[in-house]
């Protein structure tokens, strides 16, 4: 026995899938689309590079200069040595891209829910999750203290019912949702959300991870896209999907909002951002605004693989998000069917548990602007191929394995 | 256009629905422990399809074999039938029917978690 015997069932979960080769390591990172594996030159398929922006000349110039400039980290937290002039203007072209007050620079996207969260609720508040939040939101709600309720996925009725129950209750509420979810790349009724926050008086966050960059005419994401903006009090979101580093932030118009960076405990007892990173994601944001047509590129590849996937019978997720799911009958079939994807040389994630919840076997897939139609159709090409030998596109198949 | 997936994007509420128009035919029942291991026991069985044997020791978990998607539908099913919320930490302590039936007492009552 050893103290991680308790942990008994994940284990044997790992170790069968360690056992059928599942674990990646690419010898070398080629392109925003393409990596070698395995000795192997494969496309890339699965790495939320929405924009593509990881290879970008100026992003990477920006970040040899800075770090040629100030060296390789901070070696300190934002409250004591880690506040450069970078962060300062980080947090400055976020406020002004959102068109906010405020803004505030996490050193990772994981810890600006947690930071967020935990101070926005505490004790006697009420925190209203949807039932498919990342794991961030969940791991952030318990670090607050608050009280933390469930609600049906993009479910604005059960949402409504429970900020009902609460009538009378003290505390505020805060509804927490996310422009689109990670696993089935669908979007949250935001427009019904927002009514239900105005009617029931409680704040709206909505953590733009995934569609930063992404939704939007401007690319604010979903909350630009549905035109509710004004109704949401804070938006969270990442650098490590569409600007293609690694960090994140929150933005607002909280007149006091500042309080955050004294009592925010994962942005105050960590290292900050990399001046690299900093001057990086700086470029990047640039770039989202200045070239629109990356997100056209994005939503047509987007299109172009669900429409295929879809034509050629499998089940995906509901929307044509740049995140798109092909669900799989069972564990066994999802190990085999990633496996024979990745020697066609496909790479894409396999999200099966004990990463996911028990039920949840999927290979998720994501597109970015950088891929070219050619990469697109020869993707679609592989998972013809694959579905055909594993019997997978057949009628009865397709009957068995069914659509919901 | 093929929809996705169970609990993923709400599907799962279908078999909760029923849940709730046996609230409508059962609510007026409810208030003892009693009438709760029934009404309790009846959401079992229309979460997980078959007939349950159900006392205050049975393990939801470990008994009633539920993965987390079972254990979510089954959770939400009780939350529409008492019209109440069981906030997550409460949620975490509990292992048996009888924690389950002792939370549902607490938050029809008012008590706080």
């Amino acid at each position: 026995m050893t103290i991680l015997a308790k942990h008994s069932a994940s284990k044997l979960a790992y170790d069968n899938l360690h056992a059928h080769g599942v674990d990646v390591r690419f010898d070398d990172i080629l392109s925003p689309t393409e990596g070698m594996l395995n000795g192997r030159r494969t496309i890339l398929l699965g790495t939320n590079n929405y924009l593509g922006l990881t290879f970008d000349a100026d992003c990477i110039e920006r970040a040899v200069e800075a770090t040629r400039r100030q060296g390789t980290g901070t070696t300190g937290s934002r409250v004591a040595n880690g506040t450069y002039d970078g962060h300062m203007k980080l947090e400055q072209a976020l406020a002004t891209f959102y068109g906010r007050e405020h803004a505030m620079v996490f050193s990772t996207g994981y810890q600006a829910n947690l930071g967020v969260l935990s101070a926005l609720v505490g004790r006697g508040d009420h925190l209203m999750l949807d039932a498919d939040s990342h794991a961030s939101i969940y791991d952030g709600s318990r670090l607050g203290g608050s009280e933390v309720i469930r609600f049906r996925h993009n479910s604005p009725d059960d949402l409504y019912k429970r900020l009902r129950r609460l009538e009378g209750a003290p505390g505020d509420r805060l509804i927490v949702v996310e422009g689109i979810y990670s696993m089935l790349g669908d979007t949250a009724p935001l427009k019904e959300i927002a009514a239900v926050k105005r009617e029931t008086g409680a704040y709206l966050l909505v953590d733009e991870a995934h569609s930063l960059g992404v939704l939007g005419e401007t690319g604010r994401g979903l909350a630009e896209a549905a035109g509710v903006e004004a109704d949401v009090d804070f938006i969270v979101g990442t650098f490590s999907k569409s600007l293609g580093s690694v960090g994140g932030f929150c933005v607002s118009d909280s007149p006091d909002f500042d309080v955050m960076r004294i009592i925010s405990r994962p942005y105050m007892f960590t290292a900050s951002l990399p001046p690299g990173v900093v001057a990086s994601t700086l470029e990047a944001l640039v770039k989202l605004q200045a070239e629109p047509e990356l997100r056209v590129s994005l939503m047509r590849n987007a299109r172009r693989l669900y429409d295929g996937l879809v034509a050629m019978g499998f089940e995906t997720g509901p929307e044509a998000n740049p995140i798109v799911a092909v669900a799989m009958p069972d564990q066994e079939t999802a190990v085999i069917f990633w496996k024979m994807l990745l020697e066609a040389g496909l790479y894409l994630n396999l999200a099966v548990p004990p990463a996911t919840p028990s039920h949840v076997r999927l290979l998720r897939t994501s597109v970015s602007a950088a891929h070219t139609s050619a990469q697109i159709d020869t993707a679609l090409a592989i998972f013809a191929d694959v579905g055909r030998r594993l019997g997978f596109l057949t009628s009865d198949r397709r009957r068995a394995g069914g659509a919901v | 256009m093929l929809r996705g997936f169970a609990l993923l994007d709400g599907t799962a509420t279908g078999g909760m629905r029923q849940n709730h128009q046996l609230a409508l035919v059962d609510g007026a029942a409810v208030g003892a422990g009693r009438f709760l291991r029934a009404d309790i026991s009846s959401i079992f069985e229309q979460v997980l399809g078959h007939p349950v044997q159900i006392d205050d020791n049975t393990d939801i978990v470990e008994d009633l074999g539920m993965d987390s998607l079972g254990v979510m539908n089954f959770v939400m099913a009780i939350e529409d039938f008492y019209d109440i919320s069981i906030p997550l930490d409460r949620i975490a302590q509990i292992e048996t029917v009888g924690d389950l039936i002792h939370a549902v007492e607490d938050l029809r009552s008012g008590t706080p978690a």
